[in-house]
């Protein structure tokens, strides 16, 4: 599938724009921290997502025919309110308000339709399921939504994921798309040692789903796994590799960032590796 | 869902899992947007005529619980009427975590069926038995937790939680061939406990199969010379703090019955809502006793822990005599 070079830069600027309001946001945090690198992970999916992928209305939050994004590793919530502020749907003081006292936007995503929240997360391990609910509903009402479930691969540890995986190819979902943010990393070790989950892509074939793996920071790989066409018959799992943390080499890959407070200066030497487009008095 | 002594008969003939699945398969055409899942227990649960009736509005999950939950929480979030059955140690504690994030947190209207409650399987041991379900669930908040006296009130409780704007949690206890309640129809209202039988020296708070001991026992405590109360609380959730504040007021002696754990249910809920009235009577709390020993025939089990209508009386009456 030929994608026209505009896409690609755009969803790229996008995620840029994204990365310097996740700084704004962890520094504003302060003490309250904030899960840094698993925010940052999934980053350029979540851009390419909202940026161009999915249907919705910004003006009607709640329009029935949208496609749902069920962020089932709630904790990633950085990644995913810094997409609804680039898009209009939270404003930047209600961004701002970040785990303080009173914000809707806590540290893992609390269900508020109308800006754009699905569903409460937190829980490592229920989005999947949810997301199925409301596929087959779609189904049912002959509604052509795609419900898009983030899953940390960290979370695929938990056997629910498992039922879930099971009864969406059971259930022949063509419109459920899990895409699992395989950076390796969980809280306190790598996969490899806190619980292996070996070879993510073969274990969702084995479950009868239609498999692509990727490199999940290459933007036109992004878009190219979520649009090219597909089995009609099979949920799409995509396992894109990511690293935990990234865009900013202080925290690339470096799990101490899993959840974490930003200084100033971490601040100010992250801004300089944005882009300079990105880095202006205004964001 | 009007109540007959023929239909009053039949549901409690057949048991509260079978006359569940027949309220369904009546209700059905009256409910939109309705969908049924099991843990593949459509049999257990009475709901294979309705599986083949209504097909479209059925699904089986399988074996996974904590599956079924997400869901059906993810249907109703998309204004689906959704009721869930299996049996009630997999429909509560295998997925109560699903239940709290997905029922209660986001407030998702789901009315989940635990079939077979209490020890009616105690033949098949512990892991099929559910003493602990009410205490579990009362902690979570934006839950109903109904548990019917009969077939009858089982029919008329599944009509209710489909009505009800919260989630339900519907506690199926008893077997087939169960004692009836009630006859005739009535007044069936979530949150409103039923006194069936007026008395002024004890009053029996009893939920489930344990509201016909209770008429029995009640009978039994007034050759003892002692007027009894017998209250039907269907409603654990809320609970009806009204009815038992009056009660307390009345009598000299407060008894709860209960196919459950004598922690956390139907007692607990007695206890905390009459803790702050001045001079209440003294309250005996029969159930499970916080332990999982003589499983094996149901009958058996019931008589070990008292709650027969020989053990109640009994309890009430030296009770009544020690306390009182």
């Amino acid at each position: 599938m030929q994608l026209e070079p505009t896409i690609v830069s755009s969803i790229n600027n996008m995620a840029n724009r994204m990365r310097r309001s996740i700084l704004e946001v962890a520094l504003e945090a302060g003490a309250l921290s904030s899960h840094l690198g698993g925010g940052l992970s999934f980053v350029d999916i979540s851009a390419a997502l909202f940026g161009h992928v999915m249907k919705y209305d910004t003006d009607n939050p709640e329009w029935k025919e949208r496609d749902r994004f069920i962020l089932s590793k709630g904790h990633g919530v950085l990644g995913y309110y810094s997409a609804l502020y680039d898009i209009g749907v939270i404003t930047k003081e209600e961004l701002l308000s970040f785990e303080k006292s009173g914000s809707f936007l806590l540290g893992h995503p609390v269900k508020n339709r109308a800006k754009g929240i699905e569903f409460s997360n937190g829980s490592l391990g229920m989005g999947l399921s949810l997301g199925i609910g409301v596929a087959l509903t779609n189904r049912i009402k002959k509604r052509k939504c795609i419900s898009y479930v983030i899953l940390g691969d960290g979370e695929c540890n938990e056997g629910s994921v498992w039922e879930a995986a099971m009864s969406a190819a059971h259930y022949q979902l063509n419109n459920v798309v899990a895409i699992v943010d395989r950076n390796t990393l969980q809280q306190t070790g790598s996969n490899k040692q806190i619980m292996d989950l070996g070879n993510a892509a073969d274990k969702f074939r084995s479950f009868n789903w239609f498999v692509r793996e990727i490199d999940g920071h290459d933007i036109e790989a992004i878009l190219q796994a979520l649009l090219e066409e597909r089995p009609q018959e099979k949920p799409l799992a995509i396992i894109a590799h990511t690293r935990k943390g990234k865009g900013f080499s202080f925290c690339e890959d470096n799990n101490a960032w899993h959840h974490a407070v930003l200084s100033r200066s971490q601040y100010e030497k992250a801004m300089e590796e944005l882009p300079t487009e990105c880095r202006g008095e205004s964001w | 869902m009007v109540i007959d002594e023929k239909k009053s008969t039949l549901f409690s003939r057949i048991g509260s899992r079978a006359a569940f699945g027949m309220a369904m398969f009546e209700l059905a055409p009256g409910v939109d947007d309705l969908m049924v899942l099991t843990g593949d227990t459509s049999t257990s649960a009475g709901l294979d005529r309705f599986k083949k009736k209504y097909s479209e509005h059925f699904l089986d999950t399988g074996i996974a619980e904590q599956n079924m939950m997400g869901i059906a929480a993810g249907m109703a979030s998309e204004g689906f009427n959704v009721v869930t059955a299996t049996f009630s140690p997999f429909q509560t504690l295998r997925c109560l975590e699903q239940i709290k994030m997905n029922l209660a947190y986001m407030q998702h209207k789901v009315v989940f069926v635990g079939l077979a409650s209490g020890v009616v399987l105690g033949n098949l041991g512990y892991s099929h038995c559910s003493v602990e379900d009410i205490g579990v669930l009362r902690s979570i908040p934006n839950l109903t937790i109904l548990s019917p006296a009969d077939g009858a009130e089982t029919a008329k409780a599944t009509a209710a939680a489909l009505k009800h704007p919260q989630s339900v949690y519907l506690r199926l206890t008893g077997g087939a061939n169960a004692e009836i309640v009630y006859t005739e129809d009535y007044n069936f209202e979530i949150g409103k406990g039923i006194v069936l039988k007026d008395g002024e020296d004890i009053a029996i708070f009893a939920s489930g199969t344990m509201v016909a001991k209770a008429l029995e026992a009640a009978h039994k405590i007034e050759q003892f010379g002692k007027s009894c109360s017998v209250i039907n609380m269907h409603t654990i959730k809320p609970i009806d703090a009204a009815l038992i504040s009056d009660t307390c007021k009345k009598v000299n002696l407060i008894v709860s019955v209960e196919e459950h754990s004598v922690i956390g249910g139907l007692g607990s809920a007695i206890a905390e809502a009459s803790a702050s009235i001045a001079n209440k009577p003294p309250h005996i709390a029969l159930g499970i006793n916080d332990s999982y020993e003589k499983s094996g025939a149901y009958e058996d089990i019931l008589e070990h822990h008292k709650l027969t209508p020989e053990g109640i009386a009994t309890s009430a009456i030296e009770g009544y005599k020690s306390h009182v």
